[in-house]
């Protein structure tokens, strides 16, 4: 690459925790955040488990200190892991006309949308909704609240939406358009969402297995997570996190929701992302799979692994079980958790794994593994056919 | 920087853009929503598809293999596509399944279409190209999203992008924007409507005969610096305003057309300026359509509503905000 791309901050909000040092401490005790829904008044409260924030909007809304606003649930978590990353990064000094927002979303304002589509007439106190339910407006919302002045713009590719935003950020710094950029995404539960996968029959009954022949679908979460790059040469006095080596999207062009037997998408990317980096597989030392649990998920992607790895397919797990799948923001979470895997040495458990597939015979790590971690390759895969690499690096 | 090459340009829109046989007329202000000309989709989809797919991704999969027969390609390196809304009709009628059966018997059929990348999705499904393929759903700044990653793309690796934007109307959530429009004491003059626009950008030159020069998007411009924003903008381009032969603005007979009227009457009172949202409407994607029209007008030196003050049309701007927000500025130029 001709320029490095270093990571200086990060925050998250999932269902781990409100911060970086929260989520730290769930991955290594291996405590997963699923739970019965709680916080949406829907036919599957109480039964359906999820990866839900123990936050109500309130509560988001009085620790960002917001008066009479429109924030969507999704603006909330996003402002509040945003925040969190831009003061990890220490950017309040730097010029904010030079620092780029990328941010994801595929259910934007939905969640508010949702209440009052159909009294938006008669409840006019609630038409302040009506200009917040498109997708870019919760990236407004953050720039305002973070007074970023440089390239804005939001990205929604379904489950890969957040990795494409890394992506994006990554070639705005080489190009030269912005001096810092914060990365990620943010998507909240929502009725809309938790119908939609039930209704395609991927929800799973209880805790999602991701890489298990028994695996029955996948679990839902919502989550926030950003993280702030840099040219590296341009990185004079603070700490960097870690790098971001590699990066590749590529489209499945197989069918609208299934992933292709092959796993030509997966494969596809990861190949041009090892490629993009200068890495051999063979210097992989973790994999942050997608691993949604869904039969044809995990399926394809065991198969696009076999096809770049070989016989050698080098530690891997899904920490999906931990969070549920949070949908737009799972490309920058499991960016997070990469980061930290490196820093910490640790590769996170696929929580609930038993029996192999048989077709492909992998066995994900299930216990918290200690060693020394260089490179870690993370995946996000969505509906579309859409397929990226993202590939961190320690040095 | 590369030069980025317009190989091709097709628009569905309000007007008859998809056959351009019919002079364009601008659209009465007395209807609040235009539905657009639909072209006769099964010439470009195969029934059984057309039968699923909303409006947006007929507009979006027509507009977009048009484009690809135009420039005489199959396939592109990319499929960049922007939109505002996204899949509105299936999220309304996914949404309205689920209020009226409380959650329950719910087929999946419209929340599958109904998520932002659909209709970039059916693109890169339809040519079989497994290429980068991106969505961008930034509001008034969709598409200009996606051409500034046409831009850099091809300054990377790519040599040929396909790059639209496009929105529909939908059936209920645009009458909800539309009473509080109405509610303004200064509400917009022009319709809602609805249309794709798609290009297809090369880093080789072929035949074509307009280039892309640049594009830039801005948050936040105030009203007094718009004048140096735009000369700033033309100045790193290398050209001064008198270099202009025609600019195409976003005007929606609101109170932030004065940002128009400082830059005609300041900068380009000497040169024809085209209100294009006068002609597609206002929705999210509409600047996509005037970069079409100001494509038409570099590719065969005359304009749709044919007027004509200059013999030769060498360097167009394209100027579009959002409500004094989120600005766009594009320049094309004749090669």
């Amino acid at each position: 690459m001709q320029n490095k791309i270093a990571i200086t901050g990060m925050g998250i909000v999932s269902a781990l925790g409100q911060t970086v040092e929260a989520t730290k401490n769930a991955l290594t005790q291996s405590k997963s955040g699923i739970s019965a829904l709680q916080n949406i008044e829907s036919i599957h409260k109480g039964v359906l488990q999820v990866g839900e924030i123990n936050l109500t909007n309130k509560a988001l809304t009085e620790l960002l200190k917001l008066h009479d606003n429109n924030f969507t649930r999704t603006a909330l978590l996003g402002a509040l892991a945003a925040t969190e990353a831009f003061k990890n990064a220490d950017l309040a000094s730097e010029n904010k006309k030079r620092i780029g927002l990328i941010s994801a979303t595929t259910v934007g304002g939905m969640d508010r949308t949702e209440r009052y589509f159909k009294t938006f007439e008669s409840q006019p106190e609630k038409q302040k909704y009506i200009s917040s339910h498109h997708a870019g407006d919760s990236t407004h919302k953050i720039a305002e609240a973070l007074e970023i002045k440089g390239f804005t713009t939001t990205i929604s590719t379904a489950c890969s939406s957040s990795a494409n935003a890394i992506m994006l950020g990554a070639r705005m710094l080489v190009a030269g358009k912005v001096d810092q950029v914060l990365v990620g995404g943010t998507d909240a539960l929502s009725k809309f969402t938790i119908n939609g996968f039930n209704s395609l029959l991927l929800l799973s009954d209880s805790y999602c297995k991701p890489f298990d022949a028994a695996r029955d679908g996948l679990n839902l979460g919502e989550a926030s997570a950003y993280l702030v790059l840099e040219r590296a040469e341009d990185v004079k006095d603070k700490p960097i996190l870690a790098y971001l080596s590699g990066f590749a999207n590529a489209n499945d062009a197989h069918h609208q929701t299934a992933s292709s037997e092959n796993g030509e998408g997966a494969f596809l990317a990861m190949q041009k992302a090892l490629q993009k980096a200068g890495l051999q597989p063979s210097q992989i030392d973790y994999i942050n799979a997608h691993g949604t649990a869904t039969p044809n998920n995990d399926l394809s992607e065991s198969v696009a692994l076999q096809r770049i790895f070989g016989d050698a397919v080098p530690d891997f797990s899904s920490t999906k079980p931990f969070t549920g799948h949070t949908l737009a923001a799972a490309g920058a979470v499991e960016a997070v958790f990469s980061v930290l895997a490196l820093q910490e040495n640790l590769v996170f458990p696929n929580l609930h794994f038993e029996t192999k597939m048989p077709e492909t015979q992998l066995t994900p790590v299930t216990k918290l593994k200690k060693k020394e971690l260089n490179h870690v390759l993370s995946n996000s895969f969505g509906f579309g056919g859409n397929c990226s690499t993202l590939l961190f690096s320690k040095k | 920087m590369k030069p980025v090459y317009i190989h091709s340009a097709v628009a569905i829109s309000a007007q008859d853009s998809f056959n351009l046989e019919v002079e364009f007329a601008r659209l009465s202000r007395s209807v609040k929503k235009v539905p657009a000309i639909h072209p006769i989709y099964r010439d470009f989809i195969s029934p059984s598809s057309l039968r699923r797919m909303a409006p947006v991704v007929k507009m979006g999969v027509a507009a977009a293999k048009k484009a690809l027969q135009q420039a005489e390609l199959t396939a592109p390196d990319a499929i960049i596509t922007g939109s505002g809304m996204g899949c509105m009709e299936d999220t309304e009628k996914f949404l309205n399944t689920l209020i009226a059966n409380n959650e329950s018997f719910l087929t999946p059929t419209a929340f599958i279409q109904s998520t932002h990348n659909t209709v970039g999705a059916q693109i890169a499904l339809d040519l079989k190209c497994k290429g980068y393929n991106t969505t961008y759903v930034h509001g008034s700044l969709s598409f200009e999203s996606a051409l500034l990653d046409s831009q850099m793309l091809i300054q990377e690796e790519a040599i040929s992008v396909l790059v639209g934007g496009v929105d529909e109307l939908g059936t209920e959530f645009v009458d909800y924007v539309l009473m509080l429009e109405a509610k303004k004491d200064n509400p917009m003059q022009i319709p809602f409507s609805e249309g794709a626009a798609f290009f297809v950008l090369s880093s080789e030159k072929k035949k074509s005969s307009v280039q892309l020069i640049d594009i830039q998007t801005t948050t936040i411009i105030s009203e007094e610096n718009i004048i140096p924003a735009v000369k700033e903008f033309l100045k790193s381009n290398g050209l001064e305003p008198s270099d202009i032969d025609a600019v195409f603005t976003g005007n929606r007979g609101d109170a932030f057309d004065n940002y128009y009227k400082k830059i005609e009457s300041d900068l380009f009172s000497e040169i024809e300026s085209v209100h294009f949202k006068e002609f597609s409407g206002e929705y999210y994607t509409a600047s996509a359509f005037g970069m079409w029209m100001a494509y038409q007008l570099i590719a065969n030196q005359t304009s749709l509503d044919r007027f004509q003050t200059k013999k030769s049309f060498e360097n167009v701007l394209i100027y579009n905000q959002e409500n004094g927000k989120n600005h766009s500025f594009v320049l094309l130029s004749k090669c």
